[in-house]
């Protein structure tokens, strides 16, 4: 068993048992779903609106050579430099090179997924930069360095009086845990910080091919600040992020508002389309967009599982899943959690080293239902399972299932099976949860059914 | 009509009253029962698995034996799924591939088959208790069956159904309960309260593998609630 399965199991077997754990993610969640629905309802059909989300994602990822270059084009013509990043080391190189060529020391980051996805924070901090996250639940979690718990929500698994205690010791300033005056103490250390920061490093949320424009939403307006007020901007995003048009916005906006965290619009919403321009009196003088790949292009060549490109990174499939709300955010071990993070890590980091994330889901769909550009998750961790048993079947486990072939298809064995049930159930019921049990995996928490001693079978056949 | 019945393998060994019950209703509508006695599993758990090849060799006597059937009836919203929406994607590009997709469009899951093909909602059913429903995810999810189930529970007699204010997975999952079984636990636990809630005496649902795990838990923790098969709340009288 690889470190990560092994890594997994223990922390969700931890996490799947505390019920503090689950209750705070519980209640986080309930007003969430709240909000949600009705935001939901607010759209005159929410169904046709994923239905065109869909579309224009799928038309977006299918030509997403074409929308790249149009994209870069329009951008470099209104002077900003575009760099293409293959891996993460390349993209963190090219960060670190620009660093280097501005002499910077400190950089302020608004929130940005892809940064954790490459490690950007500690390669950095290993050169001796100064990192400072200005998302206010990026900036808690940074404080207990930790990665972010949820794409969305980085410190929902903390209550506000975990948060006053953490404020209280690094920050030596918690007056009390209202949310108020808690987000007033990370704004007054946080404004210190914009004004001295040499860079100003953004994600992005959507890059529109037609205009030459990169979206960034945000509802604490700290993504602003951090784009205007250092004289270099670096914008890290994936290749997937790109939209056709500008008119597309007027969807996808108010649906990631909406599915990430039940808002008609989310507080902010900024479209760069350049540096400071000749007769502008603010705005980064330089603007570096990186385009990332890091193993993009092979979900792309996957004709099944392309789909899962079309993630905008909401998280409404965190949300609904039984499995995250169980085992939370840091369980999984990865950037993305959840169920899109249990499907697309496996072809971002490796099948056989993260199929077991593919293989922790009852498969109930709950996500596939949320996702709002119709991303059909659930039945992609059965295409992951396929694919890993395909390349690596484990032995015991096949064998398993061609005895369970052999009895099933064979009438005389299915009832001879069913008869040794029968018979063995005192047996079971001796060692039930003990290390003796066969079963014991399901009767350390679960009573076993009664075995009737009729089958419907031989009710069937005493009847005819 | 000649009614196939497809009694999937757990439901044959372990729950046999709700088998029985499903051909006294469908026989009692004057239909006539056959079940052919080769056929124990539909292969989900292999397939369910990653491991198709071995899905393969137990869903194709299936698919032979159900060739000239008439109409499939499967007692789980979950078999049922198997049959109707994985084996035409499991039978791709192989000898069988349209065979699967024939026997997938005359296959239907048990309560579907009552009320949308043959359009029946009354059966005469008595059962005087407080239920809530528990919708498996297959049926609900892959085979879009929500309002059948109640159409049929609204018209038992005595019977007062009261809805779960959330709609969750058990946690069973099918090998998943035994590859992660604390996972499967947790959620089982949040279905259990969630029912609990409700103050139903019983939790009935299509899904007697469902009700297994939910009664494994409840019967561990020595809860009071109940659970019982949709077929056999359908044939109380």
């Amino acid at each position: 068993m690889s470190t990560f399965v092994s890594d997994f199991k223990t922390r969700a077997t931890e996490k799947a048992g505390d019920l503090r754990h689950r209750s705070v993610i519980r209640t986080a969640l309930r007003s969430y779903e709240i909000v949600r629905d009705k935001r939901k309802a607010a759209f005159q059909s929410w169904e046709s609106a994923r239905q065109a989300a869909a579309e224009t994602k799928w038309e977006a990822i299918n030509h997403l050579d074409k929308h790249l270059v149009a994209l870069t084009s329009k951008l470099e013509a209104r002077g900003t430099k575009v760099h293409w990043a293959s891996t993460g080391a390349q993209a963190r190189e090219i960060i670190a090179q620009i660093l280097r060529d501005k002499k910077a020391r400190s950089i302020i980051k608004s929130k940005a997924m892809t940064s954790e996805e490459i490690h950007l924070n500690h390669a950095l901090e290993k050169e001796g930069f100064t990192v400072v996250e200005s998302d206010l639940g990026e900036f808690i979690v940074q404080l207990r360095h930790e990665p972010p718990y949820h794409i969305v929500f980085p410190s929902m698994h903390l209550t506000r009086g975990e948060i006053k205690d953490l404020f209280q010791k690094e920050l030596g300033d918690a007056p009390s845990d209202s949310p108020e005056e808690l987000t007033m103490v990370a704004r007054r250390v946080m404004r210190q910080k914009y004004l001295t920061a040499d860079v100003g490093f953004t994600g992005g949320n959507f890059a529109i091919a037609e205009t030459g424009m990169i979206s960034i939403t945000e509802n604490e307006g700290n993504a602003r600040l951090t784009a205007a007020l250092p004289k270099t901007m670096v914008t890290l995003m994936g290749i997937e992020k790109v939209l056709p048009r500008f008119s597309d916005l007027a969807l996808f906006l108010p649906m990631l508002a909406t599915a990430g965290a039940g808002q008609p619009m989310t507080c902010y919403n900024t479209m760069y389309s350049g540096p400071r321009q000749p007769g502008e009196c603010d705005g980064p003088e330089e603007w570096h967009v990186i385009l990332l790949d890091n193993r993009r292009t092979e979900l792309l060549a996957d004709a099944e599982q392309r789909d899962s490109l079309h993630c905008i990174r909401c998280g409404a499939c965190l949300n609904v899943c039984p499995i995250f709300r169980n085992v939370g955010g840091h369980t999984y071990g990865t950037t993305y959690s959840g169920p899109v993070g249990a499907v697309i890590t496996p072809h971002l980091r490796g099948l056989q080293d993260w199929k077991h994330l593919s293989n922790a889901s009852s498969l109930c769909g709950a996500c596939t239902e949320a996702c709002p550009v119709k991303i059909d998750l659930h039945h992609h961790l059965l295409q992951n399972r396929r694919n890993a048993s395909a390349s690596e079947p484990a032995f015991f486990e096949r064998l398993a299932y061609q005895i369970f072939g052999l009895v099933a298809n064979e009438p005389v064995f299915w009832s001879l099976a069913k008869k040794l049930g029968w018979l063995t159930q005192p047996l079971q019921r001796a060692v039930k949860g003990s290390a003796l049990d066969p079963a014991k995996a399901w009767t350390k928490t679960r009573d076993l059914p009664p075995q009737p001693r009729e089958s419907f079978k031989d009710w069937w056949r005493n009847r005819k | 009509m000649t009614v196939t019945l497809f009694i999937p393998c757990f439901m044959d060994a372990l729950y046999p009253r709700a088998g029985i019950s499903m051909v006294e209703i469908l026989e009692r509508l004057g239909h006539t029962v056959v079940c052919p006695e080769e056929i124990a599993c539909c292969g989900q758990p292999p397939f369910n698995s990653g491991y198709w090849a071995e899905a393969r060799t137990i869903a194709t006597p299936v698919l032979e034996k159900l060739a000239d059937a008439e109409a499939v009836v499967i007692g789980s919203g979950s078999c049922g799924a198997m049959v109707k929406k994985f084996y035409p994607e499991l039978f791709k590009d192989t000898p069988h591939a349209e065979l699967a997709k024939q026997v997938a469009a005359r296959t239907w899951e048990f309560s579907d088959f009552l009320v949308s093909k043959l359009g029946v909602t009354d059966l005469g059913a008595k059962f005087p208790h407080k239920v809530t429903f528990h919708d498996g995810c297959h049926g609900l999810r892959e085979l879009g069956i929500h309002k059948q189930p109640r159409a049929l529970l609204t018209k038992v007699q005595g019977l007062e159904l009261i809805e779960l204010t959330e709609v969750s997975c058990c946690g069973f999952g099918g090998t998943f309960s035994a590859k992660f079984p604390m996972i499967s636990t947790a959620m089982g636990e949040v279905k259990c309260a969630a029912a609990a809630e409700t103050g139903a005496e019983y939790i009935v649902s299509s899904d007697s593998s469902c009700l297994m795990h939910i009664q494994g838990l409840l019967s561990r923790q020595g809860k009071p609630t109940k659970t019982i098969s949709l077929a056999e709340v359908l044939n109380h009288r």
